[in-house]
């Protein structure tokens, strides 16, 4: 059994990365050698999630092109990991795994958040590790009609309806940042946890008990646009993506909607700032706009880092894979390289000043302690 | 419709298809005879395979697998009162009796039969769910779904045996178990004392396994002999297929109450076993239910396979998995390229219509490989079970490690156990203690959740009132039965000492108290839940506990199973040693090792075997093991020695 303690975290933490860092300096000329050709190489893919999740199927989609696009075609097995919401997989991912590319792991938001919110039971660091791919996603928020809210410039009748309530799988969950969403526009909403998923948040829209509800992407498309066409929900806006030089922008998927810092600005007159703000951006790269990384440990030779960067661009060049992806990715683009590297960045930093922020707010807003 | 649905059937007969049927068939009949592997770990084992088949076969083989793993999984809860799956618990309390009295052959053949009637009566109620399903599921909220979990939380009542008291205090303490981990109102962690592992809360098959199967094999390792009492099979073949008929009217109910209840998002499937195993105790005459009266395992066969028809509702036409399987179901959809969602009613139908098929025919070819087989697995009841005892002890440690991939998965199993093998000999039934853990998370989320929606006018609501109308209705009949379900040994045995009853009668107690005191350091809403739960059953359980100490006659509440126990047998203790050994060698040299050591000390001494059986029989035995582990990726529970050196597979 795990015993918690942040402390023995941090020591066993900083002894294996020096051990990994001897052991790379070590290994180095062998492994940059060998790093070219993965022939009769089995690599894990440490998945912390249950088989069937987004994550597990995810890592599925990519396996078999990974496999096909990396020399020497190694046999790729997808080892999930469960407990603890994705840390305890990705802490024995941290524990264990070499510098040696055969061992990586798929992170997800419900790894990134607990690690920028400071959860003692989190003992892995993300400065520790290499992206080599970032994979993005996007959200909805959407109403019900009744509340003849049509856009940005009828906030303050959204502002004064009673009785709004959202479905949320968890204070520090996903769900947060629609939680953060509703603060930075003043909303009044009542948020009810204990939803098992968005399926059931949205179940709960659909039934009228939740007049408030969002969804990923792939999910708002295939079950929430029948309802919009219905006349059972109305879309507010999206999330947003990251272009390039790292600005929200709107998602390609839903052009005719604003991004929510879009939203936000027209609805109150000036852009969003403030300490919300940015718990509110970093979170929502973390969550969305960089959902879902592949990593491998920082002190992997370079080799065998361009290795994995090389497979993963052949396989978004795939045509294969572009034909396929739609219902596993949706329509966004992943990015590996220089790219992955910027979001990665954005996703995993927050400034000392903005997590406290964070952790109070929970505090003050749910009554809840990390 | 018509039309739709035929030219469905012929794209399925295409001969290509039907062999990714019988493939996906052939898996989930493996895994499902394999004790406490589910459909589960089925589709994760063919979830890498599915990836550029055509939709239609590989739906067809998912389908395949999830069905027949529901219709195979009886052979372990049967034969060897080990759980098939976690959704196959119910089964053992009538199955395993009948296969102990010798009566396995009619066991499996009513069971298998059921199966296939309940998969048949699922896959009907799946085609009229393409129409009706949206507004049925939209029409049940939090409150209806609170609703049903007290409905579960009813057939306590008929479950709880002799005592009433000790089946109220069994199930609180399912209850007070199941609310460890995440608080589903404000997340906080209950009772995890730091770790990781508890505060995922304590693990479904895991439990049932440790509450069930443990007990089990400690008794049957003492009594020595075979499983069947009379070494024999019996001719019981066409028997049970006269009790299906017989019982027909009880085989279509239980199928429509379990495809129905399994197309309930978020109420588990476990809770759907226990409302109709509860449902026939409750309704049928003159019942020997929990000794081996074949309706209980006709009711419960029948509904866990029409279940699997029913929970492809939510999971298609919403894209809500109802179940750990579905999720992976959904999952292999979605990888096939197939979206889950309104289009498979609409322009997607066929797909729809396809799965209904395969359901059905699967169904068939799952039952009659399962009659096929039979007759040689059967035969697993008249070994001396000597032989079969490690690899029923090996294959429970496995099924639980599987869980979670935990070590502390063993060392829960072996609490756990120990607390069943207490409950078995002092007369506290088992069932609601399941019942109560199975419902602990649904009645708080769902109650919480009701009060946030709705306010207390909750209880007002239309499908409120007409759920609880049922839920009194059946009670009344069920208190109106000529006699409560005696799911325990019957005979009068009070024990000569009431000392050690008393004593455990405390261990309740403990722990309710630790309960309330966790309780008492988290906020209102985390605590509310676990509060009135310890509070209540603490005012019923000390109570107890002082009459075994102190009446002079506790009357029902008395009972030790120990009483006459047969001299010549072993000790009440020798083979819970034996199994704790086990557990304890693990956390030294790790699973494989000490599962090698295990099967060589047992085979040669207390089974007695010559060297050179026990030396194939363990090498046999363990390369089973690795086989299974290589297959489902997993690595052994790994111990101190492997802390310290670092091993290759499988001794990693």
């Amino acid at each position: 059994m795990r015993r918690i303690s942040q402390q023995e975290g941090i020591g066993r933490r900083g002894l294996l990365q020096g051990a990994a860092g001897l052991g790379a300096a070590a290994l180095l000329p062998a492994g940059a050698a060998r790093a070219q050709d993965f022939s009769g190489k089995t690599i894990e893919w440490i998945i912390p999630m249950s088989v069937g999740g987004g994550s597990d199927t995810w890592a599925r989609f990519h396996a078999p092109f990974l496999t096909r696009h990396m020399a020497g075609n190694p046999t790729l097995v997808i080892r999930n990991i469960v407990g603890g919401g994705g840390i305890n997989g990705t802490n024995q991912f941290a524990a264990r795994a070499r510098p040696d590319g055969l061992m990586v792991l798929g992170t997800t938001a419900s790894i990134q958040f607990p690690y920028l919110l400071g959860d003692p039971r989190v003992r892995y660091d993300y400065s520790a590790w290499a992206p080599v791919l970032a994979s993005p996603t996007g959200g909805v928020m959407y109403i019900r009609p009744e509340l003849g809210v049509r856009g940005p410039g009828d906030l303050a009748k959204l502002k004064a309806a009673q009785g709004l309530k959202f479905g949320s799988q968890g204070p520090t969950s996903l769900d947060m940042v629609p939680a953060l969403a509703f603060e930075l526009l003043g909303l009044d909403v009542q948020i009810v946890f204990g939803m098992q998923g968005r399926g059931q948040g949205r179940l709960a829209f659909e039934r009228g008990e939740t007049p408030i509800d969002y969804q990923t992407s792939s999910a708002y498309i295939s079950q929430v646009t029948p309802l919009v066409r219905e006349g059972k929900a109305v879309p507010l806006c999206s999330w947003g993506v990251l272009n390039e030089q790292g600005e929200i922008i709107r998602d390609p998927n839903f052009p005719d909607l604003p991004h929510f810092a879009e939203f936000v600005q027209a609805a109150t007159g000036s852009p969003p700032s403030g300490p919300a703000w940015e718990a509110w951006r970093t979170l929502f790269v973390a969550g969305f706009a960089a959902q879902k990384f592949v990593v491998l440990p920082k002190t992997t030779p370079a080799a065998i880092l361009e290795a994995y960067r090389a497979a993963f661009r052949k396989t978004l060049a795939d045509p294969e894979y572009r034909e396929k992806r739609g219902p596993v990715i949706g329509e966004y683009d992943e990015v590996t390289g220089d790219g992955c590297d910027r979001a990665y960045a954005s996703a995993t930093t927050m400034s000392p000043e903005t997590r406290q922020w964070c952790r109070d707010w929970l505090q003050r807003r749910f009554n809840h302690t990390l | 419709m018509i039309d739709a649905l035929l030219s469905a059937l012929v794209a399925l007969s295409s001969p290509d298809r039907l062999f990714y049927m019988a493939l996906g068939v052939a898996i989930g009949y493996g895994i499902g005879v394999l004790p406490a592997l589910g459909g589960l770990a089925g589709l994760s084992l063919v979830l890498p395979f599915i990836y550029g088949l055509d939709e239609v076969s590989a739906l067809a083989m998912l389908v395949g697998l999830v069905a027949v793993a529901a219709t195979a999984d009886t052979y372990s809860s049967i034969l060897m009162g080990i759980p098939g799956s976690s959704a196959s618990q119910a089964t053992i309390l009538d199955g395993f009796p009948m296969a102990r009295r010798g009566e396995a052959a009619r066991a499996l053949s009513a069971s298998f039969l059921s199966s296939m009637v309940g998969g048949i009566v699922g896959a009907v109620i799946l085609t009229g769910a393409v129409l009706v399903a949206r507004p049925l599921i939209l029409a049940l909220g939090t409150a209806e779904l609170f609703m049903l979990a007290v409905l579960g939380l009813s057939m306590v009542g008929v479950l709880a045996g002799r005592s009433f008291a000790k089946g109220l205090v069994a199930c609180g303490l399912g209850l007070a178990l199941g609310t460890i981990g995440s608080a589903p109102a404000t997340a906080e962690y209950r009772l995890d004392f730091g770790t990781i592992y508890l505060s995922d809360g304590l693990h479904l098959p895991v439990l049932v396994l440790a509450i069930f199967a443990l007990p089990e094999i400690v008794d049957l390792a003492r009594g020595g002999g075979t499983i069947s009492r009379t070494a024999e099979l019996g001719q019981g073949w066409v028997a049970g297929f006269r009790d299906i008929l017989r019982n027909w009217w009880l085989l279509l109910r239980t199928s429509s109450i379990g495809s129905v209840l399994g197309a309930i998002p978020g109420l588990g499937g476990s809770v759907t076993d226990w409302i109709v195993y509860g449902h026939a105790v409750q309704t049928e005459k003159n019942g020997q239910f929990g000794k081996g009266d074949v309706r209980g395992v006709i009711a419960v066969e029948a509904s866990n396979n029409a279940r699997e028809g029913g929970a492809l509702v939510p999971t298609l036409f919403f894209g809500i998995p109802s179940s750990g399987s579905m999720a992976v179901f959904l999952g292999g959809m979605t990888l096939i390229g197939i979206e889950a969602g309104p289009q498979l009613v609409g322009e997607r139908l066929d797909l729809t219509y396809a799965i209904i098929w395969s359901l059905a025919i699967a169904n068939v070819m799952g039952t009659a490989l399962c009659f096929m087989t039979s007759p040689l697995i059967a035969r697993l009841t008249t070994i001396r079970f000597g032989l079969i005892a490690p690899v029923m002890v090996a294959v429970v440690c496995f099924g639980a490690f599987n869980t979670s991939r935990d070590i502390a998965d063993l060392y829960l199993l072996l609490a756990v156990g120990v607390l069943g093998l207490f409950m078995r000999r002092f007369g506290w039934p088992r069932p609601p203690f399941v019942v109560g853990f199975v419902l602990a998370q649904p009645m708080e989320t769902y109650l919480y959740q009701a009060v946030q929606f709705y306010g207390g006018s909750f209880l007002l609501r239309p499908g409120v009132l007409i759920i609880a109308a049922i839920i009194v209705v059946f009670v009344i009949i069920g208190a109106r039965q000529r006699k409560l379900a005696n799911t325990e040994d019957e005979s009068e045995k009070t024990g000569s000492n009431p000392v050690p009853q008393a004593i455990f009668a405390l261990v309740p107690v403990a722990i309710f108290a630790t309960v309330l005191w966790d309780a008492s350091r988290h906020s209102f809403l985390g605590a509310i839940f676990p509060m009135m739960v310890a509070g209540t059953m603490l005012v019923i359980s000390l109570p107890i506990a002082a009459r075994l100490a102190f009446a002079r006659n506790a009357g029902n509440l008395l009972h030790d199973g120990e009483q006459d126990a047969d001299p010549q047998a072993g000790g009440f203790w020798t083979y819970l040693l034996w199994f704790a050994g086990l557990i304890v060698g693990t956390a030294l040299v790790g699973f494989l090792l000490a599962s090698i050591v295990f099967f060589l000390a047992f085979l040669r001494w207390p089974a007695r075997c010559s060297w050179t059986t026990t030396l194939i029989f363990t090498a046999i035995a363990n390369a089973g093991l690795v086989a299974v582990a290589h297959i489902l990726v997993l690595d052994f529970p790994s111990g101190l020695l492997q802390s310290l050196v670092d091993l290759p597979w499988p001794l990693r």
